[in-house]
């Protein structure tokens, strides 16, 4: 019998990659964004013009993730 | 359409009724957690994931062409019984997990009921052995620990680069992204899930000398076929979104979002680098994986066993009902008939036992801010013997689930 490890490593690796990449990105993404109400202890990176584009480039990266994901579904 | 015999007619219905069963069994893939975190409310994510898999249906056909070359050898003579046979199997099945509201994976129902139709009435030669340990026995134990290990690390991450922040600050952000993520799992289900049946049907037609083999499914069959799954899906099958949203584990937005992203990426890239697992083992290990990635998380190991065990028994179970199903439908045109009565027999009685404790969508929400009212007690005071605040909310941020229309619920519960 013969098993694709070598298949199975790539989706393992592939997998764990681009989530843990795609979940980073956006988590930066939200802190660039999101309103701060809570009493936080680092205030000093603030919510600036650059916090805020730079926020705005991760989303779009995960953007681009998702039309990929959509094109690997459609292809 | 021309000389369906009475015979594929009831076949065709079969596979679209499995195809619907498929439809509502596997909503909770993509909408359980969705809907637990509150992303959307229950009705519109139905709707939505619904949408997504008709839409998926007409994508590609690449599923539809290999499902009927691959595990059971064509040329050994499959006719129309055996896949009737074990279509039933597969239909009983998914609605026996359904009833006991255990995600399993509807794929592997098919195959079992394929395989043990087969079996039964044309001998064990005709079943690819390599080909089922290939494809349904690997994936299915690989898939929860890929897809649990990347949604543990994706929590971890998440919760590590939010630390100091406040949870009601960025829930929204988590939210707008799992919506995304649950868009893409429902639509890779619509593609994967919707082309089985119609591969089943070409199947059925193939066997049955309407169509030539090896071609592409009829354009009525990808409707139908596209059709039932959507109207499947959007009854949605609350009993197992229930389990995969609240009882395996407590599912935070942040939570939901790597669990879904999770789920999304293993599904894309394991069709895509040809090492199919699959969807309802990837969803509920990234659940699970989600669920531990939270300091303080807990997993409900009994309920994951039970549905470990529900995993490991559907093949061989469905692979039974149909075995025995085609032992009877091979007795001529009576025994199609009795197993067609018995089929609609036990499905009727699956759903008058549901009826007597229905899990409905009303409930659903209404659980929702019964639940997060109630074992927050329970949850947040473990949190702050465990963890440090910031890793999690505080005792008044865990009960808050900021919807406007269960805030009243929410209220009156605690």
């Amino acid at each position: 019998m013969h098993i694709d490890w070598a298949a199975l490593g790539q989706v393992f690796g592939v997998s764990l990659v681009v989530t843990v990449g795609l979940v980073g990105i956006f988590t930066l993404g939200i802190m660039g964004t999101a309103p701060r109400t809570g009493g936080s202890a680092d205030a000093a990176a603030g919510t600036g013009a650059l916090a805020r584009s730079g926020a705005y480039a991760c989303f779009a990266l995960c953007a681009a993730a998702v039309g990929y994901g959509i094109y690997l579904i459609v292809a | 359409m021309e000389h369906i015999t009475l015979l594929i007619g009831i076949v065709i219905v079969t596979a679209l009724v499995f195809d619907f069963t498929n439809g509502f069994h596997d909503t909770a893939n993509a909408m359980a957690t969705t809907i637990s975190t509150g992303a959307l409310k229950p009705k519109v994510a139905v709707a939505m994931s619904a949408v997504l898999n008709l839409v998926g249906a007409f994508l590609s056909v690449e599923v539809a062409k290999t499902i009927s070359g691959g595990i059971i050898d064509e040329s050994a003579g499959i006719r129309p019984e055996i896949i009737f046979a074990g279509l039933v199997g597969a239909i009983v099945w998914n609605l026996l997990t359904w009833l006991a509201g255990l995600p399993s994976s509807s794929s592997h129902a098919l195959f079992g009921g394929l395989i043990g139709a087969t079996i039964v009435s044309v001998g064990f030669d005709a079943v690819n052995a390599d080909k089922v340990v290939m494809k349904v026995l690997i994936p299915a134990v690989a898939a929860p620990i890929v897809a649990g290990l990347a949604a543990w690390c994706a929590t971890r991450l998440t919760y590590r680069l939010a630390r100091g922040r406040d949870e009601r600050d960025t829930a929204k952000g988590y939210r707008a992204g799992q919506i995304a993520s649950a868009a893409l799992v429902s639509l890779a289900h619509g593609t994967n899930d919707a082309q089985k049946t119609m591969g089943v049907i070409t199947l059925a037609l193939v066997a049955g000398g309407v169509v030539a083999p090896h071609s592409d499914p009829p354009m009525w069959v990808i409707v139908s076929a596209g059709l039932a799954i959507a109207l499947g899906t959007y009854l949605g099958g609350w009993r197992i979104i229930q389990t995969l949203g609240k009882g395996l584990t407590d599912i935070k937005p942040a939570q939901g979002f790597a669990a879904q992203t999770g789920a999304a990426t293993v599904i894309l890239a394991s069709s895509h680098i040809g090492f199919a697992l699959s969807t309802t083992q990837v969803c509920s290990g990234s659940i699970m994986g989600a669920g531990l990635g939270r300091k303080g998380g807990v997993v409900r190991w009994s309920t994951a066993g039970r549905m470990v065990m529900a995993w490991g028994l559907t093949l061989p179970a469905a692979g039974l009902v149909a075995g025995g199903a085609a032992l009877l439908a091979d007795q001529g045109d009576w025994g199609v008939g009795a197993v067609a009565v018995l089929g609609l027999g036990v499905s009727a009685a699956i759903w008058l036992a549901s009826r007597r404790k229905p899990v409905t969508h009303d409930d659903l929400d209404s659980r929702d801010a019964v639940a997060d009212a109630e074992p927050a007690g329970v949850v947040t005071a473990a949190l702050q013997a465990v963890a440090p605040p910031p890793a999690g909310p505080l005792a008044p941020a865990a009960s808050s689930s900021p919807e406007a229309g269960r805030a009243p619920a929410a209220a009156a519960a605690s």
